[in-house]
């Protein structure tokens, strides 16, 4: 191949992953763009203007709906992480008849769809006849991310050679004290990424949350998407770039816990 | 220096392992004294490290008893016996720095601070890991990690140190200095060693005695001389350092001398307790095989020269029996071959052979008692 060919192919090669990343994040650059903008349509930029922000935080509505988001997703990561953790350890750890079933049916709630889990809870609530809100609605979030707890940390925790466990209770640490200083530390980024996964699936859960909330429990996607149906306002745009910022925020945390583990030999 | 002392320190008394139908550990009855260094021996699979385990506590004996220092520790947990492991893969603890690893099992004693600083600074140095405290495991060689690994354990005071093939992951160069380091070590410090291995090299080099154990159950168990030169059973003597192990009949047994018929030959030995028309393995080293142009009397046994090798200080010749067996002669570097193709008569020095039993599996428990076997031309 010649030189000429070679340089061809590499710019081919630039041009078409610049298309990709144009294709991934062109949408997110439109929207942050027009959150600066101060026509309320979203199809001319007439000037900037930061009035969407303090309208989106005047809005009451959208407040409360951010404030249940918060306090489902936060409900739902403390939960999740709790059982999934204890349940990657158990399925670990322990031989019992029938395991292989019980773990099997562990990951089903990973590949039913959503819409089928939605109705199912919702008709499971009735029939129990509890009635709608935040409660069904953490229920039903814990429902769906506690899996991917379990399979963070069971990858973690296979990964690794367990047989420290059995070093901290020959050194004299009783169980309690081998779970809390040695395993609990190493299984720690698996936790973390299960924790992640949950926080972002309870955050932007559309589907389930819609059959299982109730009136006074709307969560933001759920506003949004009851607000696109009217036509999108310029202040959510502007939440969505704050969301986005947020996101932002927790990947960069996340990395540099990365880092520093794998600075400690821990991944 | 320390001795070993006749107080024993660790004793299993009829101990069975099972696993369902799997008998990992048959009857197992084993004493171990303070001080000294004993060394479980056998193949993979064979129950040694089993055995380890039960000691430790990370395994409970099906039946029998575990006994440390007189007291029967069966149902206590690893975290209650005064034994300490160091682990094949070493097992340090990835997240905690060499300092904190040392220290573990002392501030899980709540010792004080000072104290442990003082502790951890010793092992260090009795380990030649002076400097090392920040370092994280994974930025240690092998050699270094088992360094820490045993200093690990040492520093709680064992009364016995439990290792599970701790060379096992090293280069061979390595293992040798390691070997040497061990062996000092436990001779410093006075402590009861069991180290389980499977190569048997290392078990002569270093222990004061030798259990060899094969399927569950303990073959003999004896000081590494003994081990080497009296094997009392078909198993140890293939499996400690080389052997040619020989079927025969006995033809005739006129006092303490037999005379050993083979499928293309027979030999004069010495050995009691065996009957006429018995079945019994000869066993015989490859450095006690000799060979002649000239028949040697006592021996009639001939074969063919097939080839030579050469392993550094020694020359192993390969001689092929009639019936297609070859045996294993080696030689010293330097002396005069016979060519391959060559027919010889085969010989062996007196001292150099072992006649056993071939229904050895009811003699296990009689290892102990075996008479002294001599073969004589």
């Amino acid at each position: 191949m010649n030189s000429s060919n070679k340089q061809l192919t590499k710019l081919l090669s630039a041009v078409f992953v610049t298309l990709i990343y144009i294709f991934l994040y062109l949408p997110i650059a439109i929207i942050v763009f027009f959150s600066f903008n101060s026509s309320k349509l979203n199809i001319v930029f007439q000037g900037f203007t930061l009035q969407w922000y303090g309208i989106m935080l005047q809005n009451t509505d959208l407040m409360s709906a951010l404030e249940n988001t918060a306090i489902v997703a936060v409900s739902t990561v403390v939960i999740s992480v709790f059982i999934g953790t204890l349940a990657a350890i158990g399925m670990f750890r322990y031989e019992f008849r029938g395991k292989s079933i019980v773990d099997s049916f562990l990951y089903i709630p990973i590949v039913i769809p959503e819409i089928v889990m939605g109705i199912s809870l919702l008709a499971f609530y009735h029939i129990l006849n509890i009635s709608l809100g935040i409660t069904t609605l953490i229920i039903a979030h814990v429902t769906f991310s506690m899996p991917y707890v379990v399979v963070t940390v069971r990858s973690r925790i296979s990964g690794f050679d367990m047989s420290v466990e059995e070093a901290a209770m020959d050194l004299g640490a009783t169980r309690l004290h081998t779970l809390l200083r040695i395993t609990l530390p190493i299984i720690a980024p698996g936790i973390l990424a299960g924790a992640m996964l949950a926080l972002t699936l309870s955050l932007d859960d559309v589907i389930v949350s819609f059959f299982t909330t109730g009136v006074d429990s709307v969560t933001l996607p759920i506003y949004i998407f009851n607000k696109v149906k009217t036509g999108v306002s310029p202040d959510i745009n502007a939440l969505i770039t704050v969301i986005i910022l947020i996101t932002l925020l927790i990947l960069v945390v996340m990395r540099t816990f990365e880092a520093k583990t794998s600075k400690k030999g821990l991944v | 220096m320390a001795q070993v002392s006749d107080k024993v320190m660790v004793e299993l008394r009829n101990v069975d392992k099972f696993y369902g139908a799997n008998k990992v550990v048959k009857n197992l009855n084993l004493q171990i004294r303070e001080g000294e260094f004993l060394t479980m021996l056998g193949p993979s699979g064979c129950g040694k490290t089993t055995t380890l385990r039960m000691i430790a506590g990370f395994e409970a004996v099906t039946s029998g008893a575990v006994i440390i220092e007189g007291e029967n520790v069966g149902n206590k947990a690893p975290y209650q016996r005064n034994v300490n492991t160091v682990f094949q893969n070493y097992a340090l603890f990835p997240h905690m720095n060499v300092y904190d690893n040392i220290a573990f099992g002392l501030t899980e004693k709540k010792v004080k601070k000072e104290e442990i600083r003082q502790r951890v600074g010793e092992m260090l140095s009795l380990v030649q890991m002076d400097g090392y405290e920040k370092r994280m495991p994974s930025q240690l060689s092998g050699g270094q990690k088992q360094r820490v690994a045993i200093a690990r354990a040492l520093v709680n005071r064992p009364k016995v140190l439990l290792l599970d093939e701790p060379l096992g992951a090293l280069d061979l160069k390595l293992r040798k200095q390691m070997q040497v380091e061990l062996k000092h070590l436990q001779r410093q410090l006075g402590i009861t060693f069991v180290y389980v291995t499977h190569d048997q090299e290392e078990s002569l080099t270093m222990s004061d005695r030798i259990a060899v154990m094969n399927n569950g159950i303990l073959e003999q168990i004896g000081p590494p001389d003994k081990i080497y030169n009296q094997p009392a059973t078909k198993f140890v003597a293939d499996f400690i350092g080389e052997s040619n192990i020989l079927e025969a009949s006995v033809g005739s047994v006129d006092g303490d001398s037999l005379n050993v018929i083979f499928e293309t030959g027979s030999a004069e030995v010495s050995a009691a307790g065996f009957s006429q028309d018995e079945m019994v393995y000869i066993s015989v080293r490859p450095e006690k095989l000799k060979c002649s142009a000239a028949a040697v009397p006592g021996f009639n046994l001939r074969g063919t020269v097939k080839e030579h090798i050469y392993v550094g200080s020694i020359i192993k010749t390969i001689i092929e029996l009639p019936n297609g067996q070859d045996l294993k002669m080696s030689l010293l570097a330097g002396t005069p071959l016979i060519a391959p193709g060559e027919v010889v008569w085969v010989y062996w020095e007196k001292d150099g052979t072992v006649v056993l039993h071939t229904h050895e599996e009811t003699l296990y428990n009689l290892i102990e008692q075996v008479p002294k076997i001599e073969v004589s031309v």
